[in-house]
């Protein structure tokens, strides 16, 4: 009965290709230094999970961006444990996305046929730091405030664009709602529309290549 | 491999990831759904003794339209939230008073009184309730709520005793 059923399914689904491509495709010999992309996209599937999790009490605007925070971290069941994991895991993965980028450059995997999977890799990592630095304003107290001051005034010293790109960054030339709303959208929305499209394609690179052979001394 | 008792190198792994995953899934999981419906279990339901107006004020055979506000805390908001009714004064008698909530029994729109109709109205899907809040015509199932506990107070207030939903 469930045999049929799974076998219906799978002639016109193909999970058991599925099953071989993602899990039981051949690979060179493994260390764990191989595990760390796979731990950067569990992170970002935790911090898209907790994330969503927190939009529902938090508030973008600076009236009560604050105040719904510290209502989830003493008003709400569990809502240190959610605000925890995504505080933590946002450091946590940063750490890990760039550990990864170190070991596939001191294996030397970004060569060919690999250049491509390394530069979307650089938009990985570009877009990983995207998330928290957007992230960091959401809490809206003195620290997010102070450091997205300095981070979008860095970003204003641009020779000839600086002064648009900071208008843009803050949506105005002061820090205001604007920049509180414009953050939270980055943050929710585009960002990580990005990193999911960017991760589909570094997967589906890394399938069709398969793992590299890390280099031995003769090489 | 196949038919003895141990267990394959593949299938520790597959057990181990399954349990190991289980177990992060129920830590952060069950969490997670206390958190979504914390407001549902939280307890409300304040009581307060709330004056709607002098007695004198009151006619006899006359709706009394009132209205009060509470104040609640909602997550880190305080919200006020209106409610309302009419008193109808039957005798001289402040025992012999009924008061009304003038929220709709239908879909809990607010009805008004209308003199010309001899009945309050409700906006919402017409519904028309007798001055004694019997339901008229319309799709409401009951007829409307009734404050049942009030009191005339020394300053010759009357309060009626409200309970928060
Ligand atoms: C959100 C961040 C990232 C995720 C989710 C991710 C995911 C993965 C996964 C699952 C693998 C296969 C397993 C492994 O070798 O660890 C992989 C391999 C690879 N990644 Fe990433 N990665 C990310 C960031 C980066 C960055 C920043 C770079 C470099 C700039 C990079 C370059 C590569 C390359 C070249 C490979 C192939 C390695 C090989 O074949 O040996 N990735 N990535
Ligand atoms: S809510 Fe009053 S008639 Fe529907």
């Amino acid at each position: 009965m469930w045999n049929t059923i799974y076998n219906w399914l799978d002639e016109r689904l193909g999970f058991n290709e599925l099953y071989t491509n993602l899990l039981d495709r051949p690979e060179p010999k493994t260390t764990w230094w191989n595990t760390l992309g796979s731990a950067s996209m569990f992170l970002f599937i935790m911090q898209g999970l907790t994330g969503i999790f927190l939009t529902v009490y938090y508030t973008p605007s600076p009236d009560h961006a604050y105040d719904s925070i510290q209502y989830i971290m003493e008003g709400v069941a569990f809502g240190w444990l959610i605000r925890g994991i995504h505080h933590w895991g946002a450091t946590l993965m940063v750490i890990l996305v760039f550990v990864h980028m170190l070991r596939v450059f001191f294996t030397a995997s970004f060569k060919f046929p690999r250049e491509l999977t390394w530069l979307i890799g650089i938009g990985l990592f570009l877009t990983t730091l995207g998330m928290g630095f957007t992230g960091y304003l959401l809490p809206w107290n003195q620290k997010a405030y102070w450091a997205t001051t300095v981070g979008t005034q860095i970003a204003g010293t641009v020779p000839f664009l600086g002064e648009f790109i900071l208008k843009a960054l803050r949506g105005g030339p002061e820090l205001s709602a604007l920049t509180l709303q414009r953050f939270f959208s980055a943050h929710i929305w585009i960002i990580p529309a990005l990193l999911a499209g960017l991760m589909g394609v570094h997967l589906y690179l890394i399938i069709k290549h398969g793992e590299s052979h890390f280099p031995t001394k003769e090489d | 491999m196949s038919g003895s008792h141990e267990l394959s190198r593949r299938d520790f792994i597959k057990v181990t990831t399954g349990i190991v995953g289980g177990l992060i899934g129920a830590v952060v999981g069950l969490p997670a759904i206390f958190y979504l419906i914390d407001p549902a279990l939280q307890e409300g339901g304040k009581e307060a003794w709330i004056p709607i107006g002098k007695f004198e004020d009151m006619q006899v055979g006359v709706p009394y339209p009132f209205s009060f506000t509470r104040v609640q805390v909602n997550g880190w908001e305080r919200t006020a939230s209106s409610f309302g009714g009419y008193a109808i004064r039957k005798s001289d008698s402040p025992d012999d008073l009924l008061v009304l909530n003038s929220r709709c029994t239908h879909l809990a729109c607010t009805v008004n009184w209308h003199a010309e109709s001899d009945a309050y109205i409700c906006p919402c899907h017409d519904a028309k309730f007798s001055m004694e809040g019997e339901v008229l015509d319309g799709p409401p199932p009951r007829a409307l709520d009734i404050y049942e506990e009030h009191r005339l107070t020394d300053d010759g207030l009357i309060e009626i005793f409200f309970k928060e939903g």
